[in-house]
This record gives C-alpha cells, sequence and structure tokens, in this order.
C-alpha cells in the first residue's frame, strides 16, 4: 500500500510543476544567451516583437474558437429570448421585451421542470457521491488485480448515454422488464416505471448513478492515494479502527476534493437531458405523460424544438445559466466557509 | 545567426507540412470522387458527374426499391446520395433551419404530412414550384392539395399516402371464439370505430391469456381521426381542436379503450411495442399501408401466416409524405427531373411491391403487386384491393402549422394519462388541453 501510494503520488506533484515553470525559463534563457547584435536593425526590432506577440498568438485559438462557438451564440441567445421567434419564421422576429420571461415565469411547466431539475439532481447526485467514496475505499485496500477492478468501475462512463438508456429502459418496461419480473417473486405489483411520478425519476436517477459513479470513485480514489501513510500509522496507534480512520483521516482529506466533485455534479444535474429524453421514448421531450420526469434541458428541448418557439426556449437558455451562476455563488460561498473552519 | 537559421529552416519544414497536406487533401477528394463515379455507373464517362443528395426520414423504400440504382442507369451522368435521419422530430428543425439559411439544404428534402401545412405556409418561397413541371392529375385530389399554397404553388410532389385497415391475428380470434373471415369482421364494425370498440369488449370475454385487443388508445385514436375531415384546423387555418367533431368522437372511442383494460398500454414506435409484436400481446392493431412491412419484421417468422387485414371501419388515412425541391439546391433542374421520376406511378408501384407504401397516383393501382412474401405473411388476404377502396374514399382533411405538436398532446399527453396513470377521461382532457395552450403560446 504504502509504496503504490508514494508512485502515485510522486509523478503527480512533478506533473504538477512541469507546465508552469518550464517553458518560461527556456524562453528567458534564450533571451539572456543571446542579445540582438544591433538593437535599431529591423530583425531585432521583429525579434522583440515576436517575443511580445507569440504568447498572444499560440492562447488566440482558444478565445477566437470561444468567440465564435460560445459567446455569439450566448449573446445571440438573449437577443432572441427578448423576440417572439418561431423556428419556422426566423426573418419575422417581432421585439417581445421580457414576454418571455414572463410567460415563463407563470407558466406551471417551468416550474414543474425546475422541481424535476432539483428532485433528480438531489437523488442522483448524493447516492452517487456515497456510494463513490465507499467503492474508492474498498479499491484502495490492497487487492490484487487491483487494475482490473479500477477499470472496469471507468467502464459505464466509457459506454454511450444513448446504449445504457436503451437497456435501462427495457429494464424498466413495466410489461416484461427485468426489474417488475424480479419485483414479481417478492411478490410487489408491476410498477409503471415511466408514468409513476417518484418511480420514473427514480429510473432516471439510477442511469446517471451507474453511468457516474465509476467515475467520480476514481477521483477519489487518485486523491486518496496522495494522503501520506504516517496519517493512519499515527491514527492506528493511538487506536484507531478501519472505520474510524476512514471518517477522521480520510474524509477530511478529502475535503477539496469532495467539493470538486459536488459541483461538477450539480452542474451536471442542472443540465441533465440525455438520459430523460431517450428514456420517454418517441416523444421523450415532454418527460412523461405529465411531465413527471421533464427536466429543464427537456422542457428547452420541447419549447424550441419540439414546439419551434425559439424565443421561448432562448428564455429558458438563459434562466439556466443564471441558475448555475446562483448555485456557481452558493459553492463558493460554502468554500470559503469551509476553508475559515479548516 | 544560429537562431536565424533554425527559424528558417523550421519555416521550410512548416511549408513542406502545409503543401503535402493540402497535396494529400487534394488526393483524397479526386479519389473519393473517382470512387463513386466508378461505383455510379461500372468507370465508364465519368466526365462533368452530377451528385444529387436526398434528404428523409425513416424508410422510404427508395433504397430498398433499387430505384435509386435504376435511374443511375438511365442517367449515367447523375449519382444519388440519401440522408436518412431516422426520427421526425429530428429531421424537421434541422430541415426548417437549413431552409430559412438558404444553405445545407439537399437537392431533394422529404416532407411529412403532420408538417406540410407549416411548409406550404411558411416556407413556400424556398421551394420551386413543381405545379408547373408536372400533369397534377395524376394525383389524388387531397394529396396534391395538401402541399399547394392559396396561390396555386404546389411545393411538393406526393409520394406514398397511409390508407387505413385493421390487421389482426387469426389465431387470436379464433381462440377468443370471433369471427375471423375478414370480409365478415369488417362488415360487423364497418361504419364506426365504435363498434370495433365493441368487439374488443367481447374479445375481452374470453381472451387467451396474456394478450390485449389492441396496442395502445393512441393508435385508435390516430385512426379514427384519420377519417374525419374536421380535425385541428377549420378550412381557414383556425384552430378548432375543441369543438371538432372529428376529435371529439376520435377522442371517445379511444377513451372506452384506455378505461377498459381492452389495451395492451404500449407506446407505439417504442422498443416495448416492437417486444409486443414479436410476443404476440395484442390481437390487433390499426395499420395504415405502410405498417405492413413494420409489422413483417416485428413479428417475424412466428407471425408469418398468423395475421390477416380486414377493411377498418371508416375509410382514413394516417401518415404520407411529399417530396419538395429547395431553391437553394444547386442541381435544381437534375433535382427536378429525378423528383418527377421518384413519384411516378411506375416507381410509386415498385416502392409498393417492396415496402407495402402506398401509391397516392390512382393510375399506379390498377398494376399493384405486393411481394409475394408480404400476401403469404397476412393470409394472402387482398391488401391491395383493401387499400385501394380506402384510398378512393379518403374524406379531405384540413392540416394546420401546428398540427404535430397539437396530436403529440392529446396522445401523449391526454390518452397517455388515462390509459397508464389511471386519470379519468376529463383530467386527461384537461391536461391536454393546458399542454396545447402551451403549445400555441396561449
Amino acid at each position: 500500500m504504502t509504496s503504490s501510494k508514494q508512485a502515485l503520488a510522486h509523478p503527480a506533484t512533478s506533473a504538477d510543476a512541469a507546465p508552469g515553470s518550464q517553458p518560461g525559463a527556456a524562453r528567458g534563457a534564450r533571451g539572456r544567451g543571446t542579445p540582438p547584435p544591433d538593437p535599431g536593425s529591423w530583425r531585432s526590432r521583429l525579434y522583440r516583437w515576436d517575443m511580445k506577440a507569440s504568447p498572444y498568438a499560440f492562447i488566440a485559438p482558444f478565445f477566437v474558437i470561444f468567440g465564435a462557438f460560445g459567446l455569439v451564440p450566448l449573446l445571440y441567445t438573449a437577443w432572441y429570448s427578448l423576440h417572439n421567434v418561431q423556428l419556422s419564421g426566423l426573418d419575422h422576429q417581432t421585439w417581445a421585451g421580457l414576454d418571455n420571461y414572463k410567460n415563463l415565469l407563470s407558466s406551471e411547466f417551468f416550474w414543474n421542470a425546475l422541481e424535476n431539475t432539483f428532485t433528480i439532481g438531489v437523488i442522483s447526485t448524493v447516492p452517487q457521491l456515497v456510494m463513490a467514496l465507499g467503492i474508492a475505499h474498498l479499491l484502495n485496500y490492497r487487492l490484487r488485480g487491483s487494475t482490473v477492478w479500477r477499470v472496469v468501475m471507468l467502464t459505464p462512463y466509457a459506454t454511450s448515454v444513448a446504449a445504457a438508456t436503451l437497456v435501462f429502459t427495457l429494464l424498466y418496461s413495466w410489461d416484461g422488464g427485468m426489474i417488475n419480473w424480479l419485483l414479481h417473486f417478492v411478490g410487489v405489483h408491476p410498477i409503471n416505471w415511466r408514468e409513476s411520478d417518484w418511480g420514473s425519476q427514480f429510473a432516471v436517477s439510477s442511469i446517471v448513478i451507474w453511468r457516474w459513479t465509476g467515475y467520480n470513485a476514481l477521483i477519489y480514489l487518485a486523491a486518496m492515494q496522495a494522503i501520506p501513510t504516517d496519517l493512519y500509522e499515527s491514527a492506528a496507534l493511538d487506536g484507531a479502527g478501519r472505520w474510524q480512520q476512514f471518517r477522521h483521516v480520510t474524509v477530511p482529506m478529502l475535503r477539496p476534493t469532495i467539493l470538486f466533485t459536488v459541483v461538477v455534479s450539480t452542474i451536471g444535474a442542472t443540465q441533465l437531458f440525455g438520459e430523460p429524453l431517450l428514456f420517454g421514448g418517441v416523444s421523450g421531450s415532454k418527460g412523461g405523460s405529465a411531465h413527471q420526469y421533464q427536466t429543464l434541458g427537456l422542457y428547452m428541448y420541447d419549447q424550441g424544438w419540439g414546439i419551434g418557439n425559439l424565443g421561448k426556449a432562448s428564455a429558458i437558455a438563459w434562466t439556466m445559466f443564471l441558475i448555475l451562476l446562483i448555485v456557481a455563488a452558493i459553492n463558493l460561498l460554502v468554500t470559503r466557509r469551509l476553508r475559515k473552519s479548516q | 545567426m544560429r537562431t536565424s537559421t533554425r527559424r528558417s529552416r523550421r519555416l521550410g519544414a512548416l511549408a513542406a507540412v502545409a503543401a503535402l497536406t493540402t497535396g494529400l487533401l487534394a488526393g483524397c477528394a479526386n479519389d473519393s470522387n473517382d470512387g463513386s463515379s466508378a461505383s455510379g455507373d461500372g468507370g465508364g464517362g465519368g466526365k462533368g458527374k452530377t451528385t444529387l443528395t436526398i434528404g428523409t426520414f425513416g424508410v422510404f423504400g427508395y433504397k430498398q426499391a433499387g430505384l435509386y440504382d435504376e435511374y443511375m442507369k438511365l442517367h449515367p451522368d447523375i449519382s444519388i446520395k440519401e440522408n436518412v435521419t431516422t426520427r421526425t422530430d429530428v429531421y424537421w428543425p434541422k430541415t426548417l433551419t437549413r431552409l430559412q439559411a438558404g444553405s445545407g439544404t439537399d437537392d431533394i428534402q422529404a416532407i411529412e404530412v403532420g408538417n406540410i401545412t407549416e411548409a406550404v405556409q411558411t416556407q413556400a418561397d424556398k421551394f420551386v414550384d413543381l405545379g408547373k413541371e408536372v400533369d397534377k392529375s395524376q394525383w389524388l385530389d387531397w394529396k396534391t392539395a395538401q402541399a399547394t399554397t392559396k396561390d396555386g404553388k404546389t411545393i411538393g410532389l406526393g409520394t406514398d399516402i397511409g390508407p387505413m385497415a385493421i390487421c389482426y391475428r387469426k389465431d387470436l380470434f379464433e381462440k377468443a371464439g370471433l369471427e375471423t373471415d375478414r370480409t365478415k369482421l369488417a362488415a360487423q364494425w364497418k361504419g364506426d370505430w365504435a363498434k370495433y370498440v365493441d368487439l374488443g369488449k367481447q374479445y375481452m370475454k374470453k381472451a387467451p391469456s396474456g394478450t390485449k385487443f389492441v396496442d395502445s388508445a393512441s393508435s385508435v385514436y390516430n385512426a379514427a381521426l384519420g377519417g374525419e375531415s374536421e380535425r385541428y384546423y377549420d378550412k381557414d387555418g383556425n384552430v378548432i381542436w375543441d369543438k371538432s367533431t372529428g376529435v371529439k368522437k376520435s377522442w371517445n372511442a379511444a377513451m372506452t379503450v384506455a378505461t377498459s383494460n381492452m389495451s395492451a398500454k404500449l407506446k407505439q414506435f417504442d422498443p416495448t411495442w416492437d417486444q409486443g409484436f414479436a410476443k404476440g400481446s395484442f390481437a390487433t392493431v390499426a395499420c395504415p399501408a405502410w405498417m405492413m412491412g413494420y409489422i413483417q419484421e416485428k413479428s417475424g417468422d412466428a407471425g408469418k401466416g398468423k395475421w390477416d387485414v380486414a377493411a377498418a371501419p371508416t375509410a382514413a388515412n394516417w401518415g404520407g409524405s411529399f417530396i419538395g425541391v429547395p431553391t437553394a439546391g444547386k442541381h435544381q433542374k437534375e433535382a427536378i427531373a429525378l423528383a418527377k421520376w421518384l413519384t411516378a406511378p411506375e416507381q410509386q408501384a415498385k416502392v409498393f411491391a417492396k415496402q407495402a407504401s402506398f401509391p397516392s397516383t390512382p393510375a399506379a393501382y390498377d398494376s399493384l403487386k405486393p411481394a409475394a412474401a408480404t400476401t403469404s405473411y397476412f393470409s394472402d388476404a387482398p391488401i391491395t384491393q383493401i387499400f385501394a377502396d380506402s384510398a378512393k374514399t379518403i374524406p379531405v382533411q384540413n392540416f394546420g402549422t401546428k398540427d404535430q405538436p397539437i396530436g403529440t398532446a392529446i396522445t401523449d399527453v391526454g390518452i397517455l394519462q388515462v390509459e397508464q396513470k389511471g386519470k379519468s377521461p376529463d383530467q386527461g382532457w384537461n391536461a391536454a388541453k393546458a399542454e396545447i395552450k402551451d403549445v400555441l403560446g396561449q
């Protein structure tokens, strides 16, 4: 256990140091080593210009691409959200002011979608992270063929949403699905997983949990292996059992990692789209006959591409963006609190 | 000095790489061109070859019936490529945006009947007027009328239509002690879908275990509505869905199904529906002509000879498509010629022979021959005659711009809530109403 931990921890730190220090050092060395022969010459001016401009040229591709495919659509969506735009009449936009937003706030479907996004987010994120922590703890023991176990953990993440959801849809089918068949042996009546309110939300969450637990477990595992072993040794000397070690050493040391996964999972949950869409089958963007698992993402898709009301869909997109900003702000506050308390 | 030589060398290398890449890319492009022309006409000619693209959704049967190969043989200077998007709800928004952007469209675009009014009312200037190119009397009047604007511009040529019949499992009917002869059955429910539903009640009294009378309430609704002239819109394009007699009648028939345990409660075109065919868990399904191939595929060999076809209670139409030529296309002349050829009676008959998609040109009806496999699969039923009889008496229906989303709201929200969540018909109706209000932005 000790050796593997150190082996893994070491390259991580050197890799961290590498990108920041090396290029700058090399550049500095070259700058000092070959002073420009004649400060007024064309070549030396070019050289100085190269020194100043090249870094910008190197980072430019990202910003150009972000501008074209990120910022422009973002602003254009904001513009759309203030207009009445139909998919079939993109040329005929009429100014609507804040009507789309007002319409949204008074729509029962919007609040329903918001609520579903929240509940599905909670019942998928919480068990997922708890399970990931447990699995990571188990994988952290000395195991035979540990690489195999770790790779297997990651396979669900590598499968496509479509393939996974299709299989789950068949498992959850109310007539002849495997889950109802198993429930039948314990005397439970078949549950209509897709149309019942809590059943469908549970089913969608289970797909999310299945796909992401292994991914989070590997992140936790990596962080666990960076915890110095002497902490465990001294805890053991103080008479702490495995469970106490986990509670008093592992979890506190993992705090920053846990926070990171919470933030990432929250963002993922807010944008949940593929799983419920495909789970719903033919008219999946409705999220069930009573919109029982329609998330904000689905509602936006249904408004934009199902109904063709692009103005309202844009308003939903911007509302989602604002919600994410609020979530990020809350996360920031919590992080600061935690740091202070440490 | 050292740096400058290094730099110039680097520049040289860069230039070489750039030249190589462009050369390679150009080489690739040439290769693929040669490749396609070689496969098109066996390596001959190849100069000035035009590639026409055709955008479709689902299975149109042109490829399956070998029509593309046949056309390319007749016209060695043309090669055809089909771009298929399987789901209509993905295909149509994509096509709409491309039409309006004026770029990225295929030379020929298919349009589903549920979208044709929207296309006619909002996209007419983006399509070539095909009415001037063809003899419009070849098609059923109502079919051409659906694709024609108020000022007489025809933006699409009719491909198939969806005349309705009832496909039923003869073996299950026999076990339930019902009539199995197709003409006598048709006589029993003739004229009213309510009679068909009544037969379902009779079926359920002695139903073979694990089977239901019908796959879903929504399929009964769609089938019944397909025979009504009054749907969601009136002639002038006003929404009348909540006052429409057609909707009311079809809704009531569907509600009887949804509340009386005769439905297998499946959602059409879901994987579980496919399984239902394979397991034989329902005895009847309203089948427009295009669905016959589907049944054959999903029921598999186990269903061979057990399925039979009887005339539907009323002459009805469900589905069918058009193909149009966008003005943004680069090869309009060639595209028009291809569209004309593909929708001509002879070619429609060939598609029917392969895929059982029913022609929209009556001239084809006399020469129709279904594939031998299809005939024997459906107990040698006179499919051609049943569908032709239905096709000739289908009423003219008015469509509107939001036909498809309104239909989805009624079937996938209203009816589904009653059928699968145990809501009352009134609750289901109100849910559909709220949904449609949202659809129409009221």
